[in-house]
């Protein structure tokens, strides 16, 4: 089968316009390093079948951090058939320095032109004719956001892989200063660029990053954010989702189950005690509401206003705000996204740590992350377990987590030999996002967080119904009671919880629930579940982007962490020290 | 010449030299930082960050330590 390569600069839209070809819904953002692995799909005209391969951005096949080096391997290893280059039109200079690196391999390549229209916008006129007749390749305009300029993609691809129409341009081998040479040539050959006055938008991308203004609005813009995540949160639970629970679903799944199972082992696993949440434990009762009336309005609302932020464009200003401060922690100010998108989910924050340029700084990002870091799932169950007590106690715990962020990172940065390298990277312009890109992101994710949590919360469920009556529950409690009890504080039927903190944070923590603790001792609890250990899915992403090596150095790390840091909090609620 | 660190914010300039070594400067150059290009200075981020700057519209941060290797000629 033939193989296609989108190869292109970083956020030129290749993602975009892989979701075009295929139907394959990848993540796209406003930022370079959205993509940071490839992806595979399909693409079927008529009777021509192909792999299209989306892969990460690069400005150059000479790559600078991980990210960059899979575009080069990609390149170099999968012996393409054909090279899609997307370029961004509006900044032609600079992603022509590729261009002119592929078609020196002298691979079959189309050259998309996207973001036809945002180069409308800002008066830059380019002669496509002429670009063709320099370059010797074929050339199309586009606005992958829309699908303007897919179909005549389509087109071409299907000529060029059925081995019609090939055309290999016939530009000589350059040096590079030579390629910036001729690159200036054709420029002047072929773009006109009228004076446009700057937008609002653009006035507004300058005040994003100065110092006095960057500072209020990055203040606004977190104030903001919170308030209307939880807003949509609250709103849905409240109106929505408990009252179908309560009044509807748990009610009719109850009396199925009474009335067509008899009582017994099969009968307690699927609905527990009844369908009060919060003892049942049962898979269709407990399982189901901590899922779709818990967490999942918050992954929900999380999700559409962290693509929001992504779509527009804020999340490098604020890496760009934060730089000299991460500085401090052994990272720079890029590492403010996996930490970000770490608040999601911990999974994709890891990978997204191959936008780092070092080992040592991805080791330092991947620790603190997978410590202080807590994901949308936990933070929706703790809101959920202590909101009801007073917003002082969940300030409590992300302030605990915030003092722990910067005391690991500082002593990281100190024990670590070696320099955190120095940001350097591409502030992409504000862009209203396109709603339709966005609705569907945040779909995606809410997908993948119910694929990932559906199984591994009844696992969950099931796995401490059968320890619970095999008894090894009760042997675990006696051997670690003296920890929970002298240490944390905690009564011995937490150890449950923190137990299956391995498995699912949002499970673990709302099975603190039945155990009438004291706000205090919930603080206490859900700080050691948040720092103690990975969950299983983050804990598989760990061992593949650091080694096995590295990954127990975390783990004995997170556990010490979360031993010292569960005591002293245990000590200061209580007035003891 | 003065460094990107020594440019006034807001001001024009043209990048006159690079200083260090290939790795570096080819990793300026890929992003169209280089000798004979002109840009802006936006500003310097709070706190001693990086310097934002402009090239043909289009905006980078790049840290100190680079900028101070980064000679340019006001215009
Ligand atoms: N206005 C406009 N925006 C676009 C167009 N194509 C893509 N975008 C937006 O540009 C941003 C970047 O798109 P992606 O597809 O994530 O870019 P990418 O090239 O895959 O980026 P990396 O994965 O970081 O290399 C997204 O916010 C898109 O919505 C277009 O034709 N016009
Ligand atoms: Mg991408």
């Amino acid at each position: 089968m033939k193989k296609i390569l989108l190869m292109g600069n970083p956020n030129v839209g290749k993602s975009v316009v892989f979701s075009r070809l295929t139907g394959v819904n990848v993540i796209q953002s406003n930022y370079p390093g959205t993509t940071v692995g490839f992806t595979k799909g399909h693409l079927k005209i008529g009777k021509n079948e192909m792999d299209i391969i989306d892969v990460p951005g690069t400005y150059s096949l000479s790559p600078s951090c991980k990210a960059e080096e899979v575009a080069r391997d990609m390149f170099f290893d999968e012996k393409p058939d054909l090279i899609i280059n997307v370029l961004d039109v509006t900044n032609l200079e600079r992603n022509l320095y590729l261009t002119l690196q592929i078609l020196e391999k002298n691979i079959p390549t189309v050259i998309l032109l996207n973001m036809w229209d945002a180069a409308k916008r800002k008066g830059i006129h380019v002669n496509l004719e002429k670009l063709q007749e320099i370059i010797g390749l074929k050339v199309i305009p586009a606005v992958a956001v829309t699908g303007e300029g897919i179909k005549d993609l389509v087109n071409i691809i299907d000529e060029i892989t059925l081995n019609k129409n090939i055309k290999l341009s016939k530009i000589p081998k350059m040096d590079d200063s030579e390629k910036w040479a001729f690159i200036g040539e054709i420029l002047s050959e072929v773009q006109k660029i009228e004076h446009r006055h700057p937008s609002l938008l653009e006035k507004l991308e300058d005040a994003s990053v100065k110092p006095f203004s960057g500072i209020i609005i990055a203040i606004i813009v977190l104030f903001i954010t919170m308030q209307v995540i939880i807003g949509i949160g609250e709103f849905l639970i409240n109106y929505i989702l408990d009252p179908l629970y309560y009044q509807y679903y748990g009610p009719f799944i109850t009396s199925l189950v009474q009335n067509s199972i008899p009582t017994g082992f099969i009968h307690d696993i699927l609905i527990g005690s009844g369908y009060e949440y919060e003892t049942s434990f049962g898979l269709l009762t407990t399982g189901i509401y901590v899922i779709f009336a818990v967490v999942l309005p918050y992954i929900l609302s999380f999700y559409f206003i962290l693509g929001f932020l992504e779509d527009f464009g804020y999340l490098p200003r604020l890496a760009v705000l934060l730089d000299s401060i991460m500085h401090k922690l052994g990272l720079h100010g890029y590492a403010t996204i996996p930490i970000i998108l770490g608040f999601g989910c911990n999974v994709p924050a890891m990978l997204s740590t191959r936008i780092l340029e070092g080992k040592r700084e991805k080791f330092i990002a991947t620790t603190l992350i997978a410590i202080s870091i807590p994901c949308m799932a936990q933070t929706a169950v703790i809101i959920g377990l202590l909101g009801k007590y007073g917003i002082q106690y969940i300030i409590l715990i992300y302030g605990t987590l915030l003092i722990l962020f910067i005391v690991l990172g500082s002593i990281l940065n100190f024990l670590l030999k070696g320099e955190s390298p120095e940001i350097f990277f591409e502030i992409p312009p504000y862009r209203i996002p396109h709603m339709e890109t966005l609705l569907k992101k945040t779909w995606m994710r809410v997908k993948g967080f119910l694929l990932e949590a559906l199984p591994f919360v009844f696992l969950g469920i099931l796995a401490i119904n059968i320890l619970y009556l095999i008894g090894v529950m009760g042997a675990l409690s006696n051997l670690l009671s003296p920890i929970m009890s002298q240490m944390l504080g905690l009564p011995d039927q937490a150890i449950d919880a923190l137990i299956m903190g391995f498995l699912r944070k949002d499970l673990a923590t709302a099975m603190l629930a039945p155990l009438n603790l004291s706000p205090n001792q919930l603080v206490v609890a859900c700080t050691v579940l948040a720092t103690s250990f990975p969950c299983i899915a983050t804990f598989v992403v760990l061992i593949k982007e650091i080694g096995v090596k590295d990954m127990l150095k975390t783990v004995v790390l997170m556990l010490s962490v979360a031993l010292i840091t569960g005591t002293i909090l245990n000590l200061i609620l209580n007035g003891l020290l | 010449m003065i460094t990107l660190v020594e440019l006034k914010n807001g001001k024009n300039a043209t990048i006159k030299k690079i200083e260090g070594g290939p790795g570096l400067k080819n990793r300026l150059e890929v992003m169209n930082l280089r000798e004979g290009k002109r840009i802006r200075k936006t500003c310097s981020a709070p706190l001693h960050g990086p310097v934002v700057l402009e090239i043909d519209g289009f905006k980078m941060a790049i840290g100190r330590g680079m900028a101070k290797k980064v000679w340019v000629e006001e215009i």
